[in-house]
């Protein structure tokens, strides 16, 4: 079934784009991440305009956070003490990643400099989070005690002073890494147009060693504030967000992260970090191809004066 | 003022080296199947049908190549950059770019032979007629030019906006369903951006325009579209936070739904 989209101005297979929420969703609701990084392609894979594909995709991914924070509010699986800090953080990242984001284009380095960062950043996290699980489940394998929710020993991080008491996440722990890295995905969230779900998400669990249960509910709250006020702003301010084309995704996009919640809840929290390693790493290599392979066409248009 | 015009175009044409200079004698009527083009939630394209006649007067003297017909539709003009990428320390980045000032969004070339068939390359340079011809004109840091014809950044715009049905040259687009009238269609793909289109209408015959009709069509939006598109351009901030609301509200709803415990 067609439907003509009013602000990306082009017919779409509805059917096609409630699949598309649908699987985002699920991978979404199962590892706590907007899934941003994936939808984005994909609606420009179909022919939506860049600036149109990241303006709407920001709406779709608060409901399916949404959708699935309150499934881990009732199980009690969210921080919010934790997630407002971070939020505090974020803001002033955002701040200055916009800064530097103009700076950039300003200077014509933009594309070079998200495309290498996009790479270097998926690619490490990636393959971190790939060996630190797998090693992980080979110790399980062999029947060596499990480590409790803490893998590696405390670092200098812990030795930080302002030291404040998470309860739900049951951390005792400094502010100033939390505001740190909630500064830096507000900055890289700027510069590089994502939600930042899935640096957050292995931040949370190796740096500031938070429980991998509590650490998925408590991105998606922080997820679900910045991508809303996300939709405002860009509503506001380009004019690109398509309504139409975001209820469509968002209607596949919280009933997939429903599913995705449960199926995740179920999961060893090894066996999650492991898969979530393995879709960052897979989409780095993807971006990297991007940037080695001979394209098929070293032209490409786009119209003038949009944000990307 | 009226009485000069053939004369004028006589000393025109005659300068130009036409060797046979035509009495403007026909007339060209021409008229669309549709003015306005209405998008409404199942558009899925359009082709609109332009029907023309050819009307001859007592000083028009039979042709002997009979009639050719260019039909040159141009959409809303837009701005636009092409981009080429070359390796830079192996990687692929957008080195180099042009940008196409005011092009025309969707642009047709319809006729009933191919366009070189209808008259030479001088007179269809001169006219403007054909994707080879159409000018572009395109800005490289601060100066602004037309692009020339082999212009590698202007082909591969072309081959572009080809590819998405944007773009055509169709030599057999234009039919004569009798000697003096003729049809052609003008394929509307789904893409199309709303605006005004020209269309520009030229009767050819031995190798030289000598009539010429526009007949302008409109494409907009109407009924929920219309109303989506207004609301998101001039309140943008109410729409904004009426699609964050629809969205918490979707996330609520669904978590209502498929609540189990």
């Amino acid at each position: 079934m067609q439907i003509y989209l009013p602000i990306a101005d082009l017919p779409v297979n509805v059917f096609v784009i409630l699949a598309m929420g649908l699987a985002v969703g699920f991978i979404s609701g199962m590892f706590g991440i907007g899934g941003g990084f994936l939808m984005t392609p994909l609606l420009i894979f179909l022919g939506i305009t860049p600036a149109v594909a990241v303006a709407s995709v920001t709406s779709h991914i608060a409901a399916s956070s949404m959708s699935g924070a309150i499934s881990y509010w009732r199980r009690r699986a969210i921080d919010l003490a934790l997630a407002f800090m971070l939020l505090a953080g974020g803001i002033v990242g955002t701040a200055f990643g916009v800064w530097l984001f103009t700076t950039l284009r300003a200077i014509g380095q933009l594309d070079i400099t998200i495309g290498v960062s996009y790479v270097l950043l998926l690619g490490i996290v990636g393959a971190l989070m790939v060996t630190e699980s797998v090693r992980a489940i080979i110790r399980v394998r062999q029947g060596k005690p499990v480590e409790l929710r803490r893998p590696g020993s405390h670092t200098w991080i812990h030795g930080l002073p302002l030291k404040v008491r998470f309860k739900r996440s049951r951390i005792y722990i400094s502010a100033i890494p939390v505001w740190g890295i909630g500064f830096f995905i507000g900055f890289i969230g700027a510069v590089m147009g994502i939600g930042g779900g899935f640096l957050l998400v292995p931040l949370l669990i190796y740096v500031l060693r938070v429980p991998t249960a509590t650490v998925i509910g408590t991105s998606m709250v922080l997820t679900l504030i910045t991508m809303a006020s996300a939709t405002v702003m860009h509503a506001a301010t380009n004019h690109l967000v398509d309504a139409l084309l975001a209820l469509i995704l968002m209607v596949g996009g919280v009933i997939g992260a429903q599913f995705g919640a449960r199926a995740g809840q179920k999961m060893s929290g090894e066996r999650l970090r492991l898969l979530l390693g393995l879709l960052v790493l897979a989409v780095g290599i993807r971006f990297a191809l991007d940037l080695v392979v001979s394209p098929e066409n070293i032209y490409s248009i786009r119209p003038l004066d949009t944000n990307l | 003022m009226r009485a000069r015009a053939p004369f004028m175009l006589a000393v025109l044409l005659a300068l130009l080296g036409a060797s046979v200079v035509p009495a403007a004698g026909e007339r060209l009527v021409v008229s669309l199947s549709n003015h306005r083009v209405m998008i409404t939630s199942n558009f899925v394209g359009d082709e609109l049908v332009l029907f023309g006649g050819i009307e001859q007067d007592q000083s028009s003297h039979p042709r002997r190549g009979g009639y050719d017909i260019v039909v040159t539709v141009a959409g809303p003009a837009q701005s636009m950059v092409t981009f080429r990428k070359s390796r830079m320390l192996g990687i692929w980045v957008n080195a180099d770019s042009r940008e196409f000032e005011n092009a025309p969004a969707y642009l047709a070339v319809l006729s009933n032979r191919p366009l070189d068939a209808i008259a030479n390359a001088e007179t269809l340079r001169r006219l403007q007629l054909g994707l080879d011809n159409i000018p572009l004109p395109q800005r490289a840091s601060v100066n602004i030019a037309d692009s020339s014809s082999d212009d590698p950044f202007r082909l591969a715009f072309i081959k572009i906006k080809t590819d998405h049905g944007l773009y055509r040259e169709v030599s057999n687009g234009v039919t004569f369903l009798a000697p003096a009238l003729f049809r052609a269609s003008i394929p509307l793909p789904a893409e199309v951006p709303v605006g005004t289109y020209e269309v520009d209408v030229r009767l050819f015959a031995d190798g030289t325009q000598i009539a010429r009709a526009p007949a302008p069509f409109e494409v907009y939006k109407s009924g929920f579209e219309q109303v989506v598109t207004v609301a998101a351009r001039d309140h943008g901030f109410l729409y904004g936070l009426g699609t964050s609301l629809m969205a918490v509200l979707t996330g609520w709803f669904a978590s209502v739904v498929f609540r189990r415990d």
